[in-house]
């Protein structure tokens, strides 16, 4: 018998041995925020929640972006863009071509992103419009990511729901850190060691 | 390798760390004599614990959260089967090739020949419990493969030629300077200069991983879920040295056990609340990643996913015992267990310390090859008061104990000193004049310990008792015969 078989020949054994019945699963816990997907209450919690994992937030109205962006890569050279990036701001845009070390010679990053969760301060990508492939949110140094207000959900259960599983995706909770030395944090270790959201609202 | 037809199996001896070589008991006392250790694990979990607790006060929600992960997890394993065939059909319908190892040494074996057919002579690794339980890094070596663990602490543990002792933070037991020596002593190409300041510390190792990372051709991860209706995998962490390996290799060989399947992509919304506010103490951690076999230009053109038994199956035939399967590996039981802050993981000699690794390891291997663990707990029960999945760890502690004890019974005629010792008390405390005939005579005890009240030390065959435990000093006067003064 091959192991497939015989594992799942096991596994029925088991549940047999064991009596197992399928109870229902209760969900009474909260699914929904109280406050509204882009409402002024969850990007405030949202900026909360980056600040306090040492992310910089820049909140700017919407015909601002260009402006912000150029701001937030200034002395930063060469700067990368997904290959479909919305913006006018001076970069290279990703090509197939470009291997981890090409993608190492870039000083930083400007993504869009799927949507946001402001309970928790993440931010989620998934290869969607002006995201481009993983990997070029990883080996740069700095990720500067633009979120609009309407990608702004408030719970956990409300950005799974956003998100299609068919896809890449990656969940960014400020930037990259660790606890493994006497459990102190430090910000910043394989990942972009600097995370700059800029959150737009209407104007 | 099992030829039977479908009976679950115990995971093999000789391969893998899910059995010590010595009994709690005995690597214990060495554990305790550390006091440097102590003061590290002493430090470090009582951070982790007050993280935790104020994140946790966060939600008002937290105890429906529980029992919804609870119930999941059990709902899942009902249907174990169903869902193994569904991930299996979702990932290979995505690109991705699925293969299923009976114990640690198959597991091994299909990812030795893996790694072999891609021509990659060095891998690089996340920090995974599955591929630790089945020793994958020592069978790679054994074929000539180089790995290279890239958790931070995975990394110090390794370059110090240590063992983990935490399922989270496998070098707890570690503090900045014993980091510091490790570093200067086996990292090539470190700067002498290094401080022993964290950050210092951290950015060592980014450089030294980095050119790894860049190059690398072949990655190793575990999973934290699978999720069996869309067949993505998901890694839970926060380096970002778990992205690097899933995003830039050519080839990703996953290894997760069977127990880590969801049903569906819903009750993620449950995991991701529960698991890192009960693991790191964060709202979230800073980074996880989800994929789901094969991306076309992003990520890796080959994905394995190896599903593996290695003793689960066993322990699911218990019906009671196999809740230790619904563990999603967060190691807050770890943070709150007054043994675990004493001894450290290593002296559990399996690499699931703490209250779910006495419960989980001895399920997996059979109790009697790790017969002290169900023991090594003074069922206080704050492990089931902070597990987010209400795993009630006591109860199965108690359980896994009986087994232990009926074990015995079987295997020898002459009983146990304990037994002789529990049977004597029965037939004194079922006579009235016989215990307190017993109670008169223990107070000849008062001779001893007169200072702290205390008996620490008693003659054999007591001495077992007090090998591990101080005895109270028999009281002047009893309680029965304080009522026959004051009440007769």
């Amino acid at each position: 018998m091959n192991a497939r078989n015989e594992i799942l020949g096991r596994i029925r054994a088991a549940n047999t041995a064991a009596q197992a019945r399928e109870t229902p699963v209760p969900r009474d816990y909260e699914r929904r925020s109280p406050h509204a997907p882009g409402s002024p209450e969850l990007l405030d919690l949202l900026t909360d929640r980056l600040v306090d994992y040492r992310a910089t937030v820049v909140r700017v109205p919407s015909d601002g972006v260009d402006d912000a962006l150029a701001q937030a890569v200034a002395g930063y050279r060469p700067v990368l863009l997904p290959p479909d990036a919305p913006w006018e701001l001076d970069g290279t845009r990703d090509s197939p071509g470009f291997g981890p070390g090409d993608l190492d010679g870039f000083a930083a990053v400007v993504t869009g992103c799927a949507v946001a969760c402001a309970e928790t301060g993440t931010i989620a990508l998934d290869g969607g419009p002006a995201q481009g492939r993983r990997a070029i949110t990883l080996v740069p140094d700095v990720h500067v990511c633009v979120v609009r207000a309407d990608q702004v959900v408030g719970s956990v259960p409300e950005l799974v729901a956003a998100l299609s599983p068919a896809r890449p995706i990656t969940l960014v909770s400020g930037p990259s850190a660790t606890s493994d030395i006497e459990l102190q944090r430090v910000e910043g270790v394989h990942g972009p060691r600097t995370l700059v959201v800029v959150l737009t609202e209407p104007a | 390798m099992s030829t039977d037809l479908g009976l679950p199996r115990f995971a093999p001896r000789g391969v893998g760390h899910l059995r010590g070589e010595r009994s709690f008991p005995a690597a214990a006392r060495d554990a305790l004599a550390d006091s440097q250790l102590r003061r590290n694990l002493g430090h470090a979990t009582s951070t982790i614990r007050a993280k935790r607790a104020a994140v946790v006060a966060e939600r008002a929600d937290w105890e429906e959260l529980r029992a919804a992960g609870e119930a999941i997890k059990a709902a899942t394993m009902a249907r174990l089967d169903e869902h193994l065939e569904r991930l299996e059909a979702e990932v290979t319908r995505r690109g991705g090739a699925v293969h299923w190892a009976r114990d640690a040494e198959e597991a091994n074996a299909i990812v030795t020949r893996l790694v072999a057919a891609t021509g990659s002579r060095e891998v690089v690794k996340v920090k995974s419990m599955a591929t630790q339980e089945i020793g994958l890094n020592e069978a790679l070596a054994a074929a000539g493969v180089d790995t290279q663990e890239t958790d931070l602490a995975e990394l110090i543990v390794q370059l110090g030629g240590d063992l983990p002792s935490h399922i989270l933070v496998p070098a707890i037991h570690r503090n900045r300077a014993e980091i510091r020596e490790i570093f200067l002593r086996e990292m090539p190409g470190v700067d002498p200069a290094l401080t022993d300041e964290p950050r210092r510390l951290a950015m060592a190792a980014r450089s030294y991983l980095r050119e790894r990372f860049l190059r690398a051709e072949v990655a190793i991860s575990g999973a934290n879920f699978g999720v069996a209706e869309t067949g993505s995998l998901l890694v839970v962490e926060s380096e970002g040295n778990g992205r690097m390996c899933l995003t830039l290799p050519r080839t990703l060989i996953t290894v997760m056990g069977i127990e880590k399947v969801v049903p569906s992509w819903a009750d993620l919304e449950v995991f991701l609340q529960l698991l890192p506010r009960s693991s790191t103490g964060e709202r979230m951690n800073p980074y996880t990643s989800v994929w789901t076999g094969v991306t076309p230009g992003d990520g890796p053109a080959e994905v394995h996913l190896v599903l593996l038994d290695n003793g689960r199956t066993a322990t699911l035939a218990d019906d009671v015992g196999r809740a230790a399967l619904h563990c999603i590996k967060c190691s807050a039981c770890l943070n709150v267990c007054p043994v675990y802050e004493r001894t450290g993981g290593h002296a559990y000699g399996s690499v699931y310390p703490g209250p779910i690794g006495a419960v989980l390891s001895p399920q997996l291997t059979g109790v009697e090859d790790n017969a002290s663990l169900p023991f090594a707990s003074s069922l206080c029960g704050a492990c089931y008061e902070v597990c987010p999945v209400r795993i009630d760890i006591p109860s199965l502690l108690v359980r896994l104990r009986a087994q232990h004890v009926e074990a015995r019974r079987e295997a020898s005629r002459v009983p146990s000193a304990e037994a002789v010792a529990m049977a004597a008390a029965a037939w004194t405390m079922a006579d009235p004049r016989r215990f307190a005939a017993a109670e008169k005579a223990s107070r000849l005890g008062r001779v001893f310990g007169r200072r702290s009240g205390q008996l620490t030390t008693l003659p054999p065959p007591l001495s077992a008792w007090t090998a591990g435990r101080d005895a109270p000093r028999p009281p002047a006067e009893t309680f029965r015969e304080w009522w026959a003064r004051e009440r007769g």
